[in-house]
């Protein structure tokens, strides 16, 4: 009796998401053997393995992969580092911490169009930026911040979206901290690294793997701040595999290479998906 | 000269603070700088040095609501953001419950499961879900939209209720089934009370990914049932150097969730445990 009740009460959740992950899943993989272009909708068929080989032989595509793990990389590492220490910083008390804590998580609230767009024109124009005013007064050499590092351009706005959901995980587990323990450990002689990294650190443990591994879900996927920034530009400097396939079929109107794209994209992501299960999410599960 | 205990301590304290606020300014500063910017003329906005100090104009706000009809994409964000949290909720608390109670031993694979479907990447499944849009007559419409919101968020959803279900000691469900409770009657006098506050942060944390989302929103609408980011990437091309118009949109676009997320911030500051508390 209870098994069937439980039945019913998880079906929905698993029918559904099922539905939503096989259907397209096998409708592109269906059209990344076909020929399909938007233009040319009257040449179709059959046609093998030639989508896969003309999006794999793409010269972009080993930048591109490059580029989304250096995204992710890069944005996990700061996010993680700078994250972590404003927690631990704001484990003091104060007065005005409830403001300060406010303050800090706001950037996680904002949509990443504006997000990147607010760094693109007020922060990093060459021309009438805040960065190119500053290094002006300086006398420093001014940066052409997306022209010239526009991959980093883009870890910057992104991580400082991210630091903010990075420091909301962290605060939430260092609540949990037990205070007999560190005081037991005051007692004992230990200082700030001492507790650190006897303490805090395998305390963090598992909430440092729920940031990394849902940034990493995020990251994977960056779209926006590319769209109304660079473009993928200049060149393929800064695209990501998302951007690839998205300028493959709503640009060059090919489904069937973009959907070629789309399935390439699929197994690079359930690789870094394998990985990250098996080290950090096993964990979280118990 | 020696410092005392009790001086370093408190330079110590000074410190932090001090750390604390240098660093929440430069983190709030592009968003202050951004409502500033809105309130200022376009040629105030790009004006050196930055301009601080100013008599505010209101002018951008009315030729954005103007132009573009803020009030129909605002009204097309909260409508997919309440309405996709909604659905995915209505579908995760049972499931979760049940996981968390009754799990059997495929429980936590399902979870791996389910989480590992938000790795598929979204541009990978564009075309098809495009495509089934189209021949459902559901293009441009706040409906498509609720229902892939409610997808993209499911497994976090899930993933959140279940570990804070967990956390519920199962002697207090035993002791209601003894007196005679239905699973119905369990569910909403027994769990719903005690895991509220998972269920409202992960509603809140829902809420605000769907409020924000923009790779389907831009692929998906357009002039009908665009919500805001699908309104702000509109502006990004052509209109690329109005900056006050720009921020003044933007401000627009933001402060709804903004304000939201303040009031709240304690909220989800106790509820996005994610299992990752013991």
């Amino acid at each position: 009796m209870k098994i069937s009740v439980n039945k019913i009460l998880q079906a929905p959740s698993v029918v559904l998401l099922f539905l939503w992950m096989i259907v397209p899943l096998s409708m592109t993989l269906y059209f990344s053997f076909q020929r399909y272009h938007l233009l040319y909708p009257e040449r179709s068929g059959f046609v093998g393995l030639s989508n896969y080989d003309f999006f794999l032989t793409d010269p972009a595509l080993g930048v591109s992969v490059i580029n989304t793990l250096t995204l992710v990389g890069g944005v996990i590492l700061i996010s993680v580092i700078l994250g972590l220490g404003i927690a631990l910083l704001l484990q003091e008390a104060f007065r005005g911490r409830g403001i300060i804590r406010v303050l800090l998580i706001s950037p996680f609230f904002i949509m990443p169009t504006v997000n990147a767009l607010i760094w693109k024109n007020m922060f990093m124009n060459p021309v009438y930026g805040l960065f190119a005013y500053v290094s002006g007064i300086f006398g420093l050499p001014v940066v052409n911040w997306l022209a010239e590092l526009p991959l980093l351009s883009i870890i910057i706005m992104l991580s400082w979206q991210w630091t903010p959901f990075a420091l909301l995980i962290f605060m939430t587990s260092l609540q949990s901290m037990d205070q007999e323990q560190i005081e037991a450990a005051e007692i004992e002689g230990a200082g700030f690294w001492g507790k650190f990294r006897y303490l805090t650190v395998p305390h963090l443990g598992r909430a440092i793997g729920v940031v990394v591994m849902i940034q990493a879900i995020f990251h994977l996927g960056v779209f926006a701040e590319i769209y109304v920034t660079t473009g993928g530009g200049p060149g393929h400097d800064s695209t990501n595999t998302t951007w690839l396939i998205f300028k493959q079929a709503l640009l060059g109107f090919d489904i069937g290479v973009a959907s070629a794209g789309g399935v390439f994209a699929i197994i690079v992501a359930n690789i870094i998906a394998f990985f990250l299960i098996k080290t950090v999410a096993k964990g979280m599960a118990k | 000269m020696i410092i005392g205990y009790r001086n370093m301590k408190r330079i110590k304290h000074q410190t932090t603070v001090l750390a604390c606020c240098v660093l929440a300014a430069i983190f709030f500063f592009p968003i202050f700088w951004m409502v500033l910017t809105g309130f200022k003329t376009e040629l105030q906005a790009i004006q050196f040095p930055p301009l601080f100090f100013f008599e505010p104009t209101l002018e951008n706000f009315e030729i954005v609501q103007e132009r573009s009809d803020y009030t129909k994409y605002a009204l097309n964000s909260l409508i997919t953001a309440f309405g996709g949290t909604l659905l995915a909720l209505v579908v995760a608390v049972p499931s979760a419950y049940s996981m968390a109670f009754f799990g059997g031993k495929y429980t936590k694979d399902i979870l791996l499961w389910m989480l590992s479907t938000k790795m598929l990447p979204a541009v990978g499944v564009l075309m098809p879900i495009y495509l089934i849009a189209q021949s459902l007559n559901l293009l441009d419409t706040t409906i498509v939209l609720i229902f892939i919101f409610a997808m993209m968020n499911l497994p976090i959803i899930m993933w959140l209720l279940f570990s804070y279900f967990k956390e519920i000691p199962s002697e207090i469900l035993e002791a209601g089934r003894m007196d005679g409770c239905s699973t119905l009657d369990e569910i909403r006098h027994i769990v719903l009370p005690l895991a509220w506050g998972g269920i409202a942060s992960a509603a809140l944390l829902s809420i605000v990914l769907c409020w924000n989302e923009a790779f389907w929103a831009i692929n998906l609408t357009a002039a009908d049932a665009g919500t805001l980011p699908a309104l702000i990437a509109s502006y990004a091309m052509p209109e690329g150097l109005f900056w006050a118009k720009l921020s003044a949109v933007s401000t627009l676009a933001c402060a709804p969730i903004v304000v939201f997320g303040w009031f709240c911030q304690k909220q989800l500051v106790q509820g996005l445990t994610f299992g990752a508390v013991k």
